[in-house]
């Protein structure tokens, strides 16, 4: 038990840290519209209602930890998943979004990776583009894409996805060129002496040969989804998401329903990356990978 | 293969018995590597004829174009001049024909697949269906001695189980010709011995040609029908030493006169290519 927690003492120490800081901060931040209350009210008051004050504000500035726990909770709890005052319905709009563009990003990057490894032309004329898209604002990208679609006739989920498509493809393309370029040439000499068609040697070797390094980026990736799929929610305007709640929340100085969002959001992509590392232990980890 | 009379040398295998008919044939043979530095002359007139049913032994000191040789033959290196047919064919056109099965001189498992899964790989490629590779697989991994160890993930497995474990792969192939670049250097002696004996029963009784290349004298004696002598920069053949001990060898046979006088001979001829170096 010591052990245990002589190995946590440092994660703990920063943790206790950031806490008294948060606390603290939320004193210094929260004290001016404390001390204007109470001159408004004029009401005589110490250090500690002080304290006191800035801890139990109705539109803080700086909220405290427990204020946005208790705000979550009551949301999670008081509510049913189905009302638009449960975070976790925000969290499944956001998520569907987040799921779809991820989807349609690791098709089209893996799309574009094979492309690249297989023709030189590509490699050439491709790639560079490839680059030049990541350079590109995705604040500025998002409304456009929005405006697009919604002359379209779509609104809702099918723009968010392909905001977080545009985000997330190219941590997978470039993650697999690298990985299905990273071959040993003996196993592909090997490939060549069975004659081995095109198709059997990407399947047989350089696929598998690539999932590891698929996998790390599948994990940046879908975290960068999810920040794609919030960012879209910011244009569309929309009352459902975590986005939508985010803007909701600064349009009508919520400051704790923002808190609670962003706490939201680090949990689904908690949830997103832990599911992503779930399966490539499924999948990669199957037994012989040690010696890989 | 049987194919051979189809193709343009057809004449010259007509005046050839049937059983001296030239599996590999290579005239004047020249390969020079571009290196970043000075181009390396790794191969330099290489002349060798190898029939069906030969074994063909490759000795000579590192980096004198062993491994290069036999790349030629599978058309994993391109020579800079000279001729080559594999089967009659360009060596491209008998790799595609899938006319050799080819030994690495590392492993070259795939880490992801188990012992099995390594050894059915190429028949997975070429097409047999799951019975018939799990036959050959389990056929051939208890040549080697490997019985029981199919589930297996390569990193389980020393070295020199790995190496056994692509030996039963390429022979799971079945391939008429096989190519083998020092298989057996990184066993120990009894586990070499001990497969020397199953190859040689296994060349003998199925008449495979075979093209193996080794550091080892008494290996080449004991396993060749022929011994190619080669020297390094420029990579030559210095001699070609009949080996005519009875096609059924031995351990023992290692004691006998007949093997060591020819043991001696490569030993002499290794020694004198040396001797160019200093
Ligand atoms: N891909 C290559 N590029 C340049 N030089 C090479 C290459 N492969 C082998 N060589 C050189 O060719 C010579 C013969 O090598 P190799 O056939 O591997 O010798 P051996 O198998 O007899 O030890 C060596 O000098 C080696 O350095
Ligand atoms: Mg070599």
């Amino acid at each position: 038990m010591t052990a245990f927690l002589k190995a946590r003492m440092p994660v703990l120490a920063v943790g206790i840290s950031i806490l008294l800081l948060w606390y603290g901060g939320a004193i210094w931040l929260n004290a001016p519209q404390a001390i204007e209350g109470f001159a408004r009210a004029g009401r005589a008051w110490g250090a500690m209602d002080l304290v006191h004050q800035t801890f139990a504000m109705k539109r803080p500035v700086l909220p405290t930890p427990d204020q946005v726990l208790s705000d979550l909770i009551d949301s999670l709890f008081h509510y049913p998943p189905t009302s638009i005052r449960n975070l976790l319905y925000h969290a499944g709009v956001t998520a569907e979004a987040t799921l779809l563009g991820f989807l349609m990003g690791v098709a089209f990057g893996a799309l574009l990776a094979v492309g690249i490894v297989h023709l030189k032309t590509l490699d050439s004329s491709l790639m560079p583009w490839v680059i030049i898209s990541q350079t590109i604002p995705i604040l500025a990208i998002a409304p456009m894409v929005v405006v697009i679609f919604g002359n379209l006739g779509f609104t809702g989920l099918l723009p968010k996805a392909v905001i977080s498509m545009y985000l997330c493809f190219f941590p997978i393309t470039i993650g697999l060129v690298k990985g299905l370029r990273s071959t040993d040439p003996l196993a592909l000499d090997l490939m060549r002496t069975y004659s081995a068609s095109v198709s059997q040697t990407f399947w047989l070797l350089r696929l598998p040969t690539s999932l590891p390094y698929l996998f790390t980026s599948i994990k940046v990736s879908i975290a960068i989804s999810l920040i794609g799929a919030i960012v879209a929610e910011l244009p569309t305007g929309g009352t459902a998401g975590l986005g939508a709640r985010l803007l909701s929340g600064s349009y009508y100085g919520q400051t704790v329903q923002i808190w609670s969002a962003l706490v939201m959001s680090a949990l689904l992509s908690l949830t997103l990356v832990g599911l992503a590392g779930l399966a490539e232990r499924l999948i990669v980890g199957r037994g012989g990978r040690k010696g890989a | 293969m049987g194919s051979s009379s189809t193709l343009p040398v057809a004449e010259a295998i007509a005046t050839t018995p049937a059983e001296n008919r030239p599996i590999v044939d290579i005239r004047t043979l020249s390969l020079i590597f571009k290196a970043a530095d000075k181009p390396v002359t790794a191969l330099d007139g290489i002349d060798l004829r190898i029939n069906s049913g030969d074994f063909v032994s490759l000795i000579g000191p590192s980096g004198c174009g062993k491994t290069t040789l036999l790349r030629v033959i599978a058309d994993l290196e391109q020579p800079t001049s000279g001729d080559i047919t594999v089967n009659g064919l360009t060596p491209e056109a008998a790799r595609l024909k899938r006319a050799y099965g080819y030994v690495f001189q590392a492993p070259a498992l795939y880490p992801w697949r188990t012992v099995e899964r390594n050894v059915t790989l190429p028949l997975e490629i070429i097409g047999l269906d799951k019975t018939e590779r799990q036959r050959r697989s389990a056929q051939q991994l208890a040549l080697v001695g490997l019985a029981g160890f199919e589930k297996k993930f390569p990193w389980q497995l020393s070295g020199g189980m790995q190496q056994r474990v692509s030996i039963a792969r390429a022979l799971a192939f079945e391939p008429d010709l096989l190519l083998m670049d020092e298989p057996f250097g990184a066993l120990d002696e009894i586990t070499r011995d001990h497969l020397n004996s199953q190859l040689s029963r296994l060349w003998r009784t199925t008449g495979k040609t075979c093209v193996f290349v080794t550091h080892s004298i008494s290996e080449a004696v004991f396993l060749s029908t022929r011994i190619v002598v080669m020297s390094p920069r420029p990579g030559r053949i210095l001699d070609v030493i009949d080996c005519d001990l009875p096609r059924e060898r031995s351990l023992e046979m290692r004691e006998s006169q007949r093997f060591q006088d020819i043991a001696a001979r490569v030993r002499h001829g290794l020694a004198e290519g040396h001797s160019y170096d200093e």
